[in-house]
């Protein structure tokens, strides 16, 4: 084979069956295509490539004494956020320098008891607030796309941007990634790769950094529906070491992919029609809508009336959650220390120097709506507001709706350092308009490539489904993929 | 509503993050900026409506009141940026 890092988990997972390829053989491909393109992409913050060959001859051997894992050798990224023992977790936080955790989260623990590897650790917004990997101690990962006749850098969005652009330029076979807001299935759109936010409570959060502990969830971004479908499966489980992860099998989700779409009900809510977006936006929606006509499902119209208060009740909940959250932050358990005169002192000169401006940003916001005197008129009022926006999609789906499509972003990706949104916090918060009602509702939300802009760069469907019902999606998803088609980068790195 | 300096300095505090006048003055901006977006949620009409406390209706789960883990200080402690034996140090707290 000449270039194994092509291969999707699916592909090599049944290269690997038929013994026509090892997980040392993969393994390196993948590292020298790590070496040879993370100075350009900087997708990884710290690459593992001792521990991965590790992995991969134990995989190796696994194998050939009949013991092969549902992820048997395939090797993976894991976003900065996942807590992997004694390998580098930062969150990608200056405030976590030198953090090794002793203790390995749940998700990633799922993957390594499923024979998967582990090539390093992923780029990412700290602490994950961000759109677009620029808020990263680390620098901005770059989006392996470009514009068409452009040598501009563009973001990969975010917070999961790391895991994104290393999927979407092949230095791993799939990555671990979070969404809290968008953080998912934005890089996902933005990068022509699958990313899926599961129900909350599908995938347990132990061992996850905590941003925003009722809206964060974890999932993967691959290159196909298929590949999301397979990691979403190990990465799933009931985990008793948190008390929101829901008490349900794990479906076999790969196994809904074909299944006929036949008389679904696809909702689409005219509240995601808003000013200012892109003709491109729409047309590729309309596409989205015929396809799925096409292939035999019903379309009706919707109305989600709360969609425009999701991202300032979002703008509240999220920060107050966050800045509890990090409050942990202190220079005393782990991670950086400024000396002070005094232990407040010390505190403080820590979290100026160890958080970045967007974090800061954000805890401020939240200490404020939580302090004495604004906690009703703020935080309540929007836990209310939350309230009604799960109302709105309660109702749709009582009235028959099995998914509901939409844009995945208000537009494609956009250029490294852009002026006007570094200016004005709001408009790169704008980024989430479409998927930040998911997380609000703890819905499943999936975003699926559709097509290319006029500038040459990648677009994305979402599909929002009933708790628990990722079969729906994946299906579905499967479907736009097989009318779209696959989108890749053009290799310039 | 709206913050001041006086007010950006005293979250500043609160949230235990030390600012120079510099960065609370631009912090009041952004901060506004924020505020007044998040404004917009005094146009909903929340008589009546229930806070969401749980986006799942599931019960808490609870287990036996009995020790499942531990004695594993020398973890805890490995990565305190000062420590002695299996204590943290900081700063003098008590006179």
């Amino acid at each position: 084979m000449t270039d194994l890092t092509r291969l999707t988990i699916a592909e090599a997972r049944d290269e690997m069956g038929r013994g026509a390829l090892s997980s040392v053989e993969l393994t390196d491909a993948y590292l020298n295509a790590i070496e040879a393109a993370n100075p350009a992409i900087n997708a990884y913050v710290k690459v593992t490539a001792d521990k991965a060959r590790e992995m991969a001859k134990a995989s190796d051997a696994r194998r050939a004494n009949g013991q092969a894992g549902a992820l048997e050798g395939i090797p993976l990224g894991v976003k900065d956020l996942y807590a992997t023992e004694g390998v580098h977790t930062q969150a990608c936080s200056h405030v976590l320098d030198g953090f090794e955790p002793r203790y390995e989260s749940t998700v990633t623990a799922n993957l390594w008891a499923d024979g998967a590897v582990m090539l390093g650790k992923l780029n990412m917004d700290e602490f994950a607030m961000g759109s677009s990997n620029e808020t990263s101690y680390y620098g901005p990962a770059i989006n392996p796309w470009r514009a068409e006749g452009s040598n501009a850098n563009l973001v990969p969005g975010g917070s999961s941007g790391g895991s994104a652009a290393a999927v979407a330029a092949l230095m791993c076979a799939g990555a671990t990634a979070t969404d809290t807001g968008g953080s998912i299935r934005q890089p996902a759109a933005f990068t022509g790769t699958v990313g899926i936010k599961p129900t909350y409570g599908r995938c347990s959060r132990w061992g996850i950094a905590a941003f925003a502990s009722s809206l964060d969830q974890a999932g993967p971004i691959t290159r196909d529906v298929r590949d999301a479908a397979i990691l979403l499966k190990s990465m799933a489980s009931v985990d008793e070491k948190d008390t929101t992860s829901v008490d349900m099998p794990v479906p076999d989700y790969e196994a809904a992919l074909g299944a006929s779409v036949k008389g679904l009900k696809i909702g689409i809510p005219r509240e995601y029609r808003i000013e200012g977006m892109p003709e491109e936006i729409e047309t590729l929606w309309q596409k989205g809508i015929a396809w799925l006509k096409d292939a035999g499902a019903e379309i009706v119209d919707i109305e989600l009336p709360h969609t425009k208060y999701a991202l300032p009740a979002y703008y509240i909940v999220a920060p107050a959650e966050a800045s509890s959250n990090l409050a942990r932050y202190d220079g005393v358990r782990y991670g950086l220390r400024v000396p002070g005169k005094d232990i407040a002192d010390m505190y403080e000169k820590t979290r100026a120097e160890g958080f970045g401006q967007e974090v800061k940003r954000r805890i401020m916001i939240g200490t404020y709506v939580l302090s004495a005197g604004y906690y009703d008129a703020y935080y309540l009022r929007a836990q209310k507001v939350r309230t009604l926006i799960k109302r709105d999609f309660e109702l749709a789906f009582e009235a028959g709706v099995d998914a509901i499509l939409t844009p995945a972003t208000p537009s494609s990706a956009f250029a490294v350092g852009d002026e006007s949104l570094a200016s004005d916090p709001v408009k790169m918060y704008m980024q989430d308009v479409f998927t930040v009602t998911v997380n609000m509702a703890g819905l499943p939300g999936i975003s699926v490539p559709a097509g290319l802009d006029a500038k040459g760069l990648p677009l994305g469907l979402q599909l929002i489904g009933r708790p628990f019902e990722e079969e729906t999606l994946f299906k579905t998803a499967h479907v736009i993929e097989q009318a779209a088609g696959r989108f890749e980068a053009k290799k310039w790195w | 509503m709206s913050v001041d300096l006086a007010t950006v300095k005293r979250v500043a505090h609160l949230a235990r993050i030390a600012v120079t006048d510099e960065e609370a003055a631009r912090m009041e901006g952004e901060l506004n900026t924020i505020l007044g977006f998040v404004e917009h949620l005094s146009e909903v009409d929340v008589e009546g409506v229930e806070p969401m406390t749980s986006v799942t209706p599931m019960a808490m789960k609870k287990r036996a009141d009995t020790v499942t883990d531990g004695s594993k200080a020398d973890d805890i402690v490995a990565n305190a940026p000062e420590r002695a034996d299996n204590f943290f140090m900081v700063p003098k707290v008590v006179e």
